[in-house]
């Protein structure tokens, strides 16, 4: 079975080229597929949506949004991170709306998320103990 | 703080035994129109897979065309309703999902919008500079004593402030308009850039702690406690400027300061703070006069 399809319509932020994303969807309305469409991935985080759950938990999926950096930590944001992999980000900010489109409809493996040049520098450990001490002091 | 988990309405396109094919058009103006309202749509198709049914209430929609609908499971969906909209214009079915929304108490989507920073963990170091350079309590932490956006409707719109203040560019605005701050790769001159590197100190008032410090140290002890305050004041209110000339912060936030009360607060762990650094090394001394409103250009 292809992966599930995420669409975010990004509602509430111009931020998005509406040519982009108007083709993107128009594109898979018309394409005979199953899909999921959510008004704005950001508003979703803030209330902690438990569709973002559903979303994260139900197996292999493509998504449709921005950068994948910022649609990984808002998911984590809301409590339902998404899993390493499996799950591939289209970004609708830079890629073109036929490219997007033909990774959604693809029938592949989605990428595994986030895609290597999205985190160039190397993970940086939480320094449990100068963490602790920094967040005391911050908040006398 | 929005943090309250809600299930808003989800609704189902359906198009299945006992109802008809939408148009391609119809079917892409019908979701754009139902998305532009907030709401959430789910577009099953033979062949495909889409996430189960949870706790949200579910609105089905369908062009009925009169022969029996097969069992439709809702799952543990609080609530199922299925409309018939035939003949209905893409206004109209948004009306109708509003009506149902508003009927069952559901919540309103895009009463906010939604602008507010979410933390890279891969990146951040938990140094709290976030957390003690904003204004607005966004950031707190957690039992374990990890930074965390906690109350993210304090956010003041289109303000991507705290970003340019952390040092691993770990905070991320995914509505602000440019990288890395949108979550776009982050690289290695990003990093060193002067424009994402913005010394807190500078932006709490730039030389504050030498200042301080020469009050200290020498015969400039005439200065008082009110004094000290008062010179927090200026150097917050020069330190605002610059960041809204330099930094993108809009007016909104500039309309936002400290109340007097917490400029005094800040003010005094600022002093706590240099007497603690004072304490492990005397070896700078500030000796220059404390500036005028007039250098400060206020």
């Amino acid at each position: 079975m292809s992966p599930r399809i995420v669409y975010c319509h990004c509602a509430y932020a111009d931020i998005l080229p509406a040519e982009v994303k108007r083709e993107v969807l128009r594109r898979l309305s018309a394409a005979g597929v199953a899909f999921e469409a959510v008004p704005d991935l950001c508003e979703m985080s803030a209330r902690k949506d438990p569709a973002l759950q559903r979303i994260a938990d139900a197996g292999p999926v493509r998504i449709a949004a921005c950068f994948p950096r910022a649609v990984q930590w808002l998911f984590h944001a809301a409590g339902s991170p998404l899993p390493e992999e499996g799950v591939e980000v289209l970004n609708q900010r830079e890629q073109s709306a036929e490219a997007i489109v033909e990774r959604l409809l693809s029938h592949e493996a989605p990428a595994a998320l986030p895609a290597g040049a999205e985190l160039e520098a190397a993970p940086k450990p939480i320094s449990g103990e100068n963490g602790a001490a920094a967040a005391q002091e911050a908040q006398k | 703080m929005i943090a309250q988990p809600s299930s808003p309405l989800r609704i189902v396109l359906y198009e299945g035994p006992g109802a008809g094919t939408l148009a391609d058009e119809r079917r892409f103006e019908t979701v754009a129109a139902l998305l532009e309202a907030g709401y959430s749509l789910t577009r099953p198709a033979a062949g495909g897979s889409v996430s189960p049914a949870d706790a949200a209430p579910l609105l089905v929609i369908a062009e009925l065309d009169g022969a029996p609908l097969p069992a439709i499971d809702g799952g543990a969906a609080a609530s199922l309703e299925i409309r018939d909209i035939s003949g209905l214009s893409p206004d109209q079915i948004v009306d109708q999902a509003t009506e149902i929304r508003r009927s069952a108490d559901l919540p309103e989507p895009g009463q906010w919008k939604p602008w507010f920073p979410v933390i890279d963990y891969k990146r951040c170091t938990n140094c709290m500079q976030c957390l003690t350079f904003c204004l607005f309590d966004v950031y707190g932490v957690d039992e374990g004593q990890q930074i965390q956006v906690q109350n993210q409707d304090n956010c003041k719109t289109n303000c991507p402030a705290c970003s340019r203040v952390c040092p691993e560019v770990a905070i991320v605005f995914p509505k602000y308009k440019k990288g890395p701050i949108n979550g776009a790769v982050v690289r290695q001159e990003d990093v060193e850039s002067e424009s994402m590197k913005v010394d807190i100190s500078a932006l709490l008032g730039g030389d504050i702690y030498a200042a301080l410090r020469s009050r200290q140290d020498t015969a400039r002890k005439r200065f008082s406690t009110e004094r000290d305050e008062s010179r927090a004041l200026l150097e917050r209110k020069r330190c605002l400027k610059k960041l809204k000339a330099d930094l993108d912060i809009p007016d909104e936030v500039l309309m936002s300061l400290p109340s007097a009360g917490d400029i005094e607060e800040r003010a005094r762990r600022a002093r706590e703070k240099m007497e603690k650094r004072m304490q492990r090394s005397r070896t700078v001394q500030d000796r220059r006069p404390a500036p005028t409103e007039e250098e400060w250009g206020i």
